[in-house]
């Protein structure tokens, strides 16, 4: 699934960035990483941004940015 | 004794605190705000430092490069500052790492690291850190690194002086070799290149590891630099087969993705050998915060409240001191004619120069809280929430969330508003933000609409009809931005991904700094472009003489009856002689182009003159409508005068015209700095005034029927 797809609260683990090679590494100095655990901490109206906890650092994306990064999701009660 | 001058580059992340660090070092004027497209700025600092062979004297220059989260190209900061690094005359990095944010901070020291230059790493915020419950061993991160790494706090004045010895102990030092570890199948390619060099004697000028690491990242620089050398042949062939082996190895087939795993592996290592957390608290009050105005449905009430509130208090907070300072210039002028009788001198200095400058000054105090409020809306961090609560809506005009940043300056100024539209990246973004910025009313035309509101509207009402013009003024740009982006620069959106800074409370010492930098800009524009300005204007509309005719009125004056006769003559000759002068030549030349929105030839004048400052509209109306009446350099008195003589109409064509025109030379110079095109330069100027000239024409006619 990807980032898109996670509502408030989710948390997810970081699969693949299907982005060119830019913004991924734009997205990696950022943290964005596959690997790495992020946590999805609100949407904006219409969910055209959404706001993204990685390693404590609040990051914002636009869905556009978001539909790239495929993530897998944390089930709650683990 | 010769001073050592030791040349510093201070580099780091956005808002890790770089600016605010060197403002506590030296105590200098630097502007912080919680985006990048700060300017790149010096700033010296004198030190002692002493070892075992004795004590010396040091001037450090510190160069503060613009925050960059990583060394690629991704934003204009990022290639100033990677191309400052890479190119320019330094002797050692300081690079500034947020202690709250320590491993995201690393994978930029991770990159510096590989320039093979000398290097101490400020572990900034650590009060911060502490406060959250953060514990960073820095003398294992020194060892990790290899470099030394001092904790520093701009807020608590903590390891200020420890840094800067440190600073002088590495400056003495010889160079010592990266120590950043990778993976074992890409050190194997290291060692080869390493003692490819070796057995050649290559004469390189940084250390052979470094240089090597940055052949396998295809740094284009050095490819570049020893192409030309005989040894690129024998070089080739060991790169490639490095190369085919690093993919082989990790599956991927770009090698800066190769290295970004690299570098996050490093500064996950460094990491979690470093640090410890008891639990977090401060970023639960980010969290707390950002549930209330980053709201889905809250959030951008509460902001459009926030600035309703901030346009409210400029304006009505303002009044007051404005009131002072316009009866202390209007004192000034009464004395002047006074003492230097009824000649062209005191007209020159109590008119001229006392009126314009009078208007301008007078308006210092609401730009200085309009002003207060941007910077503290930037120091606390909920600029970026405000890009994030509005980029949907941005972006459905064309624009991008950050462009709100540039565009909130603008209702400052629209020249450090075009400079602020630099952190766009992507050019077509950045060039429609520039097209539009105009249309933010900028602090300059306030004088203009509280003279006009105030006119026609009622003291009462000024700041509601504000509030209206100045988002009239924005949804106009909106627009315009569409249009722009529909039928003129179609491309590529760019990306928004953007780091949400923790909530923090302002400095009162950073926002003063901010604050009356930009009042002082101000009142030297007043000082010298505005007094010439004005002074021009009173030349203008002074000249040429016409003796003819005043000794014709004076004779016509002495001859009336009544003394009301005589004041209404009076007035007859003030505006003949005006209509005569070059000035009002002007304006009759060309007040065909303005007729049609209602607008005299002194309307059509004070427009013309405003290209110089926007300030100066009110200052030429003053000289315009009040020459020769001592009383009406205020603005109450200018008022009168222009509901006396101004049509509502007209009245309200004028306020379009000047919200939808071309701010001034000094903006438009910065726009041709900034797009690097006349041709631009020639858009903006004709677009600007056509449009502002149609919607004048259509809200002349529609207040015509109405009215």
């Amino acid at each position: 699934m990807v980032l898109t797809e996670l509502r408030k609260g989710d948390r997810a683990i970081i699969r693949a960035l299907r982005a060119d090679a830019e913004l991924r590494n734009r997205l990696h100095s950022f943290g964005i990483i596959p690997g790495e655990t992020l946590e999805v901490k609100g949407c904006s109206l219409a969910r055209q941004t959404m706001e993204i906890d990685v390693d404590g650092t609040l990051i914002a994306l636009r869905k556009d940015e978001a539909e790239k990064i495929e993530v897998e999701k944390i089930d709650a009660d683990h | 004794m010769n001073r050592e001058t030791i040349k510093v580059a201070l580099v780091g992340q956005p808002n890790v605190g770089k600016s605010s660090l060197i403002n506590a070092i030296s105590k200098a004027n630097l502007h912080v705000g919680n985006f990048a497209g700060v300017t790149v700025e010096k700033s010296e600092v004198h030190t002692r430092y002493c070892d075992s062979s004795g004590c010396a004297e040091y001037e450090v220059v510190i160069i503060d490069l613009p925050g960059a989260y990583s060394l690629n190209d991704y934003s204009l900061e990022e290639r100033v500052t990677k191309e400052f690094l890479l190119d320019e005359e330094y002797d050692l990095i300081v690079n500034v790492v947020d202690a709250t944010h320590l491993q995201r901070n690393l994978l930029l020291t991770a990159e510096l690291l590989e320039l093979g230059r000398k290097m101490v790493v400020a572990l900034n915020m650590i009060d911060e850190a502490e406060a959250e419950g953060i514990e960073i061993d820095e003398r294992q991160l020194s060892s990790i690194l290899g470099v030394p790494v001092v904790k520093t706090s701009a807020r608590t004045k903590r390891g200020l002086d420890e840094l800067m010895e440190a600073i002088v102990a590495v400056y003495k030092k010889p160079q010592t070799e990266s120590k950043i570890v990778y993976s074992d199948y890409i050190e194997e390619e290291i060692d080869r290149l390493v003692r490819f060099f070796q057995e050649r004697h290559y004469n390189s000028p940084i250390p052979y590891r470094n240089l090597a690491i940055r052949l396998l990242q295809e740094d284009t620089r050095i490819y570049k630099a020893m192409h030309d050398d005989p040894i690129w042949i024998e070089l080739l062939p060991i790169l490639r087969s490095a190369l085919d082996h690093f993919y082989l190895h990790s599956g991927k087939m770009d090698i800066r993705e190769i290295f970004a795993d690299e570098h996050f592996a490093f500064a996950k290592g460094a990491r979690m050998e470093v640090l410890s957390t008891r639990t977090p608290r401060a970023r639960n009050l980010t969290q707390k915060i950002d549930n209330l105005l980053i709201n889905k449905y809250l959030g951008i009430p509460i902001f459009l409240f926030l600035m309703w509130g901030l346009f409210q208090l400029t304006f009505s907070l303002g009044q007051l001191p404005m009131d002072w300072i316009q009866a202390g210039f209007d004192w000034l002028a009464d004395q002047t004619r006074a003492v230097l009788g009824d000649s062209q001198l005191s007209s020159v200095i109590a008119d001229g120069i006392l009126g314009g400058v009078g208007a301008v000054v007078s308006f210092l105090p609401n730009i200085i809280i309009l002003f207060f409020g941007i910077a503290l809306l930037e120091t606390t961090g909920y600029m970026a929430r405000v890009a994030f609560l509005l980029d949907g809506f941005f972006h459905k005009f064309g624009l991008h969330g950050k462009s709100f940043v540039p565009l909130v300056t603008g209702f400052g100024c629209t020249v450090p508003a075009y400079m602020a539209a630099r952190t766009l990246k992507s050019r077509t973004d950045r060039l429609i933000t520039l097209f539009i910025l105009g249309f933010m009313s900028c602090s300059a035309r306030i004088p203009v609409y509280v003279l006009f509101a105030g006119a026609f509207f009622g003291t009462e009402h000024a700041g509601n009809i504000l509030f209206l013009i100045y988002i009239s003024g924005a949804l106009f740009g909106l627009l315009a931005a569409k249009v722009l982006r529909t039928f003129v620069f179609k491309g590529q959106d760019d990306p928004f991904v953007m780091e949400m800074p923790k909530y923090r409370l302002p400095s009162l010492k950073l926002i003063y700094h901010v604050v009356s930098g930009q009042a002082m800009d101000y009142l030297r524009k007043a000082g010298t472009f505005i007094l010439l300005a004005s002074v021009l204007v009173w030349f203008a509309s002074n000249y040429p003489k016409n003796p003819k005719l005043e000794r014709q009125y004076e004779t016509r004056i002495e001859g009336a009856a009544t003394s009301e006769a005589k004041t209404h003559l009076q007035g007859k000759l003030q505006e003949e002689l005006l209509a005569q002068s070059y000035l009002g030549r002007l304006g009759k030349a060309t007040q065909p182009f303005f007729a049609p929105l209602g607008f005299d030839w002194k309307l059509s004048v004070s427009l013309e003159a405003g290209l110089a400052a926007k300030e100066v509209v009110v200052s030429t109306l003053g000289v315009l409508y009040a020459l020769g009446d001592s009383a009406a350099t205020g603005s109450r008195a200018l008022q009168e005068q222009l509901r006396r003589h101004v049509s509502f109409p007209a009245a309200l064509a004028f306020i379009v015209f000047v919200m939808l025109y071309v701010p001034c030379v000094a903006a438009m110079a910065v726009f041709k700095q900034e797009t690097g095109s006349w041709l631009y330069l020639l858009y903006l100027f004709a677009g600007t005034t056509g449009v502002a000239w149609l919607f004048s024409f259509i809200a002349y006619n529609i207040a015509k029927l109405l009215v």
